[in-house]
């Protein structure tokens, strides 16, 4: 026991530690000389960033934090008052009323101002705005990473080789410009090398929730275990260090046949193991989660872990082709996939990790991943003849989150579930 | 044929959502039909491969049983008649159903449309927007990918001087429109909105040059109209482009004290500004591309930064409105998403604006009747600022 709380708090505490010294130097980017790349999570070109010698800011973890410490709401209703519609995504708008609140990030310091925007533009329309947007608060420069869609479930060479002439052409000049230097090659070749390790040791995490019981939760921990390789940090030495030590955490469960460690301590006593579709919701995260463990339900695999990247079909960054690895990266993103394939990648969860059923957590704000959901619902059933339960919340806005409802909904799932197993 | 009469073809034509005029077309042709949704596709494609483009607006205000199944209440309704539409068989004269990217919602729906029906062929059409040499070149990859999907589907080769053929068919067409515009600015009392709007429609359904006969014939019988000017206030419809109003609800705005004098409804007919140049030398399929990516309007499916809100700006200008109406379809990210920054661009050259949600069955005509109404008097007694 004891040990298994020392190394649990070893990626932990490398975890917190990145996030509060990344904060730290973001809020003295200027004194530092630092320029300050916003960019989105999705298909997001960390290692190039850090090769420049430049600071990412991710707007959606500003909004998703903001969503966890509770600010999120009054941040939303600042956006609807200065004219934003109540019917697009919160986090765009939640990112609005922080900023006319002063831009103060999840550490209390102040994030600096942008000097570049970098739209990534990878598998959600809503960015495209988000930064235009962005563009007239700030009046920074912005350069685009358009992403194509996987339309026909497939990366075509074309759509590759579009992504590639645009970095090369478009976006490394413009990220060059603003950093004023010239990028190193040798710098990126390292940070390549080191994502590609971090990736490995990632999937073998996810991998870990074959298991019985399950040594992870695949969802409500997985969100926790996407934070550095999605974020500012994938390419760096820390990042590799987290996931060393996750994955021998994860090892260590494994053997002692240890569930993951929830809020209220370690949870081995596991009566379902779910996959879950589609974004948590953040304002009530905790309340959530307990709705789950609470009745002995395990989260073995989910899609928005692959959000920001999906390794598991082998997809790694390759220092050796950093260009069209990259592009693949990008074109590879979970909502950059079409409706036919995410419920292909769904039905492989079902079977790989013995899933008794599904759950769609769909997001009023996220068209990205919830137009679609209900069909994907009624597929997934049919094709693994397992129950799947549908839910609503919303992200950050504490507005659509019903507590009530949806702890009513899972529990006569749960006993769906159940009865249908005897 | 008098103006009456037109329209009065066109309404039914409008409203039939058993697209009889395409299912004659189909059988006396024997072609392939190529469905696409809002807003644009290059239809120059489809006609040069010997087949009808066909745009698919959702179903009106009819009832919807069974696309609400497939979609939660926060998403806009025209996936969902859409898709109503195709699960009931009215749209299984489709061959080919083009999503062109816009945003999520009709993006996802192409995917769902591969699941549910399977014997369409089924394409998302990306789109660039990445408007120089980099974006160009993939845009004339994909128009190629495309060009080769419709010869072989339609087993029709798709050649240079088809091409060119089409493109010069649409450049008519497009001329015709713009006429229709400035007829419609210049005269708003002889060509109602409402009019315009079934005029518009029907390019989704008829044959090219059929259409462009048309709106001619249209616009000679508009000019000889008698009909008293009144006291109207000009305005600027902005962020219809996709999901469209009930007819009722057009009429409500004219109704309201309001002549129309420019808009962004069945936009995908008017994207390209002027005529595709088409010199001996040109590669009709570059010329195609370079249209797109130089020469449209400006729509809040583009990523545009800069220059947000001078578009409207112009059309404000041009037009001699008076002032803007924003009018959108309920959850409606693109279009909602845009509305502040291009409220703030008005607001800064102080044109007077307002605005309002629909969807394509609303039922609060009365209510945006009395709201533009009341913005039409406002600008009457104190002007546009
Ligand atoms: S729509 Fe979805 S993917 Fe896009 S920014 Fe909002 S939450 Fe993120
Ligand atoms: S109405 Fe708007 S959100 Fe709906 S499909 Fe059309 S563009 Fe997309």
């Amino acid at each position: 026991m004891k040990l298994e709380n020392v190394q649990k708090e070893d990626s932990q505490l490398i975890q917190k530690k990145m996030i509060a010294d990344h904060f730290n130097r973001l809020s003295h980017a200027k004194e530092l000389g630092k320029k300050v790349v916003y960019t989105f999570v999705p298909g997001n070109l960390n290692e190039l960033i850090w090769a420049l010698d430049m600071l990412p800011v991710h707007p959606e973890i500003n909004a998703l934090q903001s969503g966890m410490r509770q600010l999120s709401g009054g941040y939303i209703i600042e956006a609807e008052k200065a004219g934003h519609s109540e019917d697009v995504c919160t986090y765009v708008k939640c990112d609005v009323g922080m900023l006319k609140q002063g831009n103060i990030g999840p550490t209390g310091e102040k994030l600096p101002a942008p000097d570049l925007l970098l739209l990534s533009y990878t598998g959600c329309f809503t960015f495209m705005k988000w930064f235009e947007i962005l563009q007239k608060e700030y009046n920074c420069p912005v350069v685009m990473l358009q992403v194509p869609y996987q339309g026909d479930g497939e990366i075509t060479a074309g759509m590759r080789q579009y992504v590639v002439d645009q970095l090369r052409d478009i976006v490394i000049p413009a990220l060059e410009k603003v950093a004023g230097r010239k990028l190193d090659s040798e710098r990126l070749h390292t940070f390549l090398t080191s994502s590609a390790r971090s990736e490995e040791d990632l999937v073998a995490v996810w991998d870990s929730a074959r298991h019985h019981p399950s040594p992870i939760d695949a969802y409500f921990g997985g969100v926790y275990y996407i934070g550095p390789i999605f974020t500012a940090f994938r390419g760096l030495a820390e990042c590799e260090q987290y996931y060393r030590s996750l994955r021998k955490e994860v090892e260590y469960r494994i053997q002692n046949h240890q569930g993951p460690t929830t809020p209220e301590g370690l949870f081995n006593n596991q009566k379902f193991r779910l996959v879950v579709e589609g974004p948590p919701n953040w304002t009530s995260f905790r309340d959530l989660w307990k709705m789950f463990y609470g009745e002995g339900a395990v989260v073995v695999a989910s899609t928005y872990t692959k959000v920001g990247g999906l390794y598991e079909y082998g997809f790694r960054h390759d220092p050796d082709r950093p260009f069209e690895s990259m592009a693949d990266y990008c074109l590879g993103c979970y909502t950059n996939r079409n409706i036919p394939t995410r419920i292909e990648m769904l039905e492989k969860y079902m079977s790989d990790f013995e899933a008794d059923g599904f759950i769609i957590n769909s997001i009023k704000s996220c068209n990205s991943f919830s137009a679609g959901q209900l069909l994907m619902l009624r597929e997934l059933e049919k094709r693994t003849g397992k129950p799947g339960a549908f839910i609503e919340s919303d992200l950050v806005d504490p507005r659509y989150f019903s507590a009530a409802n949806i702890k009513n909904r899972l529990d006569s799932y749960f006993q769906m579930v159940e009865a249908r197993r005897s | 044929m008098d103006c009456e009469e037109i329209i009065s073809r066109h309404e039914t034509l409008c409203q039939d959502t058993d697209f009889n005029y395409v299912r004659q077309w189909k059988a006396k042709r024997q072609a392939k039909v190529v469905g696409f949704m809002p807003v644009y596709i290059p239809k120059e494609l489809v006609v040069a491969a010997g087949m009808l483009p066909v745009g698919i607006m959702g179903a009106g205000d009819r009832e919807i049983i069974r696309g609400d199944a497939y979609f939660q209440s926060y998403i806009c309704r025209i996936p969902r008649s859409t898709l109503e539409l195709g699960v009931k068989g009215k749209l299984d004269f489709l061959d080919v159903f083009l999503f062109p990217a816009i945003c999520d919602v009709i993006r996802n729906l192409s995917g769902m449309w591969k699941i549910l029906f399977p014997k369409v062929f089924v394409k998302y059409l990306d789109l660039p927007q990445n408007f120089g040499p980099v974006g160009r070149k993939f845009y004339i990859g994909e128009l190629e990918g495309l060009a080769a999907d419709f010869e072989r589907l339609s087993g029709k080769k798709l050649t240079d001087q088809s091409l060119r053929s089409a493109i010069e068919l649409y450049n008519e067409n497009r001329r015709v429109l713009r006429d229709l515009y400035n007829l419609r600015a210049k005269f708003p009392h002889l060509v109602s909105t409402y009019d315009v709007y079934l005029l518009l429609r029907a390019s989704n359904l008829l044959e090219v040059s059929e259409h462009t006969q048309c709106v001619s014939a249209y616009i000679r019988s508009a000019v000889k109209r008698q009909k008293p000017e009144r006291d109207h206030v000009r305005v600027v419809i902005s962020g219809a482009f996709c999901e469209q109003p009930p007819l009722a609800l057009i009429k409500a705005l004219e109704g309201s004290g309001c002549y129309i004098v420019d808009d962004d409804w069945v936009l995908g007919c008017r994207y390209l500004l002027s005529d595709i140049s088409l010199t001996k030398q040109q590669n009709p399929m570059e010329a195609l591309a370079d249209a797109y990516l130089t020469d449209t309007v400006s729509n809040a499916c583009r990523f545009e930064t800069s220059r947000k809100g001078e578009f409207l700006i112009g059309q404000v200008k041009d037009r001699s409105a008076e002032g803007v109406i924003f009018a959108a379809p309920s959850f409606c990210d693109p279009a909602l998403l845009e509305r502040p920054m291009l409220q703030d661009a008005l607001s800064a050259q102080g044109v007077a604006y307002t605005g309002f949600k629909y969807a394509e069955n609303t039922g609060q005509i009365q209510v945006i009747k009395e709201e533009t109404g009341t913005f039409a008097d406002s600008i009457k007694l104190w002007g546009s600022r």
